[in-house]
């Protein structure tokens, strides 16, 4: 469904990702796992539109869509949980997720759309009248989620979903992916949690220095000597 | 709500029947406060998103100076002349806005950005003496009371020029407010990123809501200037006027729909009744005192003046009423 080949992009001079390739099939969950300055969350604005593309191919659903502006890849129904959430603190819940339909293929759908995400997250509802950023990370997270999912997208892509959050609520964070998983979405998810992610995603890419090291399904990559070594410290 | 509108409805018609018994210098305030407060309600369109400009001088000296010029050296009548400033300023706004917005220029670095803009505009408009009289000021060429060339020694007729000025000003917040753009804007003035991550064009939303205040400012200019028959730099450009532009709308209350009226209401009255009061003996304490009380206001009421007032309302509402919503961080 979502596919890049051979994709560079970078800041300026500074180039962050040197020929990055890897496809995430409809239904499936993908993971990128890293350390930190690996290019991961470049790589997830990459493909949300933030960050233009400098080299390489990107598709959906077999279009291209590489080079296009953000607010066309919600259209293509690519969609984008920020790293650190980045909701709209002095708005309320529901406000949130009002923007999240935002385009107007969503807007039409709005109190459908929104039905949906509040079945999902029974807590959005409890919470919709609260100003976003007064709730636990937790909760915001869950926001977050639900403000992406409100525009209806094929994709969705969560850079570092359970960053800064209490390991209990990193739990649930990886308990909300795996219902949006039942939902039939596909996922492509970045992660230092290494261990945490692997058990939610199919398919795994290793990033480093901006090149992708290592991939495989989510099995081979939790038995590799090389990740258990580095990243899960067994 | 009915209420309300019957209120609306009063208003109006005292509105309307005011020229016929106020005397010319109450009068001549009036029109005044009508038209600043069309002018800080087109720069509260942005400035309540947090786009704080400092360069609506520049499009309101845009707006007064052009069918003036085209007026006297040509003979163009302002009804050609004030469209075309329009459109110069919008293409200013559009020159300046779209390098800001694509390379993210916000928060203080946009206004000091426009705060260039509003400099510029002043000295090119000191510099080219020749044509516009410099620091001396421009008159128009008058012509007694006539459409074509938009002049009036009655102050009646700007009177009504002035409210429905007013209104325009007003339909055009009501329309921002209560359209998808405030959403957009909403969200772009929280987190621009994360706006863009949503599907709102941001460049455009933003590009959109400055160049309306720009055009509006600039119609704002072009009357005042057609009513005041004396243009001066410093009087209709220039960052002083930049920022009486921002105290005024701030000290109103942007965030609400009469704030920048109540702003001009205010900030003329107490120069106004500052100036009779004191008139040539300490000069300059009108001055101190008016800076003090704006200091003042901008301090304890951040939302303006009808923003407080609005959200005493809400929090009485809302202690009336305890089964409603708990409380939401703005007012």
């Amino acid at each position: 469904m979502l596919s890049l080949a051979s994709v560079s992009a970078g800041y300026g001079s500074f180039q962050a990702l040197f020929g990055v390739s890897l496809e995430v099939p409809k239904g499936e969950a993908g993971g990128v796992i890293g350390p930190n300055g690996a290019g991961k969350t470049t790589l997830m604005r990459v493909i949300s539109g933030l960050i233009p593309m400098q080299e390489g191919v990107m598709t959906m659903d077999g279009r291209p869509v590489g080079g296009l502006p953000a607010h066309r890849m919600v259209e293509q129904g690519i969609a984008h949980v920020p790293e650190g959430r980045r909701l709209f603190p002095r708005l309320t819940v529901e406000e949130n997720l009002r923007i999240g339909a935002f385009i107007p293929q969503a807007r039409a759908r709005f109190a459908d759309q929104l039905d949906w995400v509040y079945t999902l997250f029974p807590r959005l509802k409890d919470r919709r009248e609260q100003a976003a950023g007064t709730m636990s990370g937790g909760e915001q997270q869950m926001c977050a989620i639900g403000r992406a999912l409100m525009s209806k997208p094929k994709v969705l892509l969560m850079d570092e979903p359970s960053a800064g959050l209490a390991p209990l609520v990193v739990q649930q964070v990886f308990d909300l992916v795996r219902r949006i998983r039942e939902e039939g979405l596909t996922v492509l998810i970045v992660e230092q949690n290494v261990q945490q992610v692997l058990d939610v995603v199919d398919r795994a890419y290793l990033l480093e220095v901006g090149s992708i090291k290592l991939s495989g399904s989510a099995a081979e990559l939790k038995n590799n000597s090389f990740i258990r070594q580095s990243y899960i410290g067994l | 709500m009915t209420f309300n509108r019957v209120l609306t409805l009063i208003g109006l018609a005292i509105l309307i029947a005011l020229p016929t018994f106020i005397p010319p210098y109450f009068l001549h305030l009036v029109i005044q406060i009508l038209l600043w407060a069309f002018i800080y309600t087109a720069w509260a369109l942005m400035g309540r998103f947090g786009f704080v400009s400092f360069g609506h001088g520049a499009f309101m000296g845009i707006g007064a100076y052009v069918p003036a010029l085209l007026w006297n050296y040509y003979d163009l009548t302002p009804w050609i002349g004030i469209p075309l400033s329009l459109g110069i300023s919008v293409l200013l706004a559009i020159i300046i806005g779209y390098p800001c917005f694509r390379l993210k220029v916000v928060g203080h670095y946009f206004a000091l950005v426009t705060l260039a803009l509003s400099q510029v505009v002043l000295l090119s408009l000191v510099a080219a003496r020749d044509v516009t009289g410099g620091s001396l000021g421009f008159t128009q060429k008058t012509v007694g009371h006539s459409w074509y060339a938009l002049q009036f020694p009655d102050k009646g007729y700007f009177y009504g020029i002035a409210v429905v000025l007013w209104l325009i000003g007003l339909l055009a917040w009501q329309r921002i407010d209560h359209g998808i753009s405030r959403e957009a804007l909403e969200a772009i003035s929280e987190d621009e990123d994360a706006a863009a991550a949503v599907g709102i064009n941001v460049l455009r939303e933003k590009l959109r809501v400055t160049v309306i205040s720009a055009a509006l400012t600039a119609l704002g200019g072009a009357i005042y200037g057609q009513y005041i028959m004396y243009l001066n730099p410093e009087t209709v450009s220039g960052i002083a006027v930049s920022l009486q532009i921002v105290f005024a709308s701030i000290a109103g209350g942007v965030y609400s729909l009469l704030g920048p009226t109540v702003g001009s209401l205010l900030t003329l009255s107490l120069t106004e009744g500052l100036r009779v009061w004191f008139g040539a003996n300490f000069i300059g304490a009108a001055n101190t005192i008016y800076g003090i009380l704006l200091v003042l206001c901008i301090i304890f009421m951040p939302q303006g003046i009808v923003g407080t007032i609005e959200g005493i309302k809400a929090r009485r509402r809302r202690m009336a009423k305890p089964s409603a919503a708990p409380s939401n961080v703005r007012t």
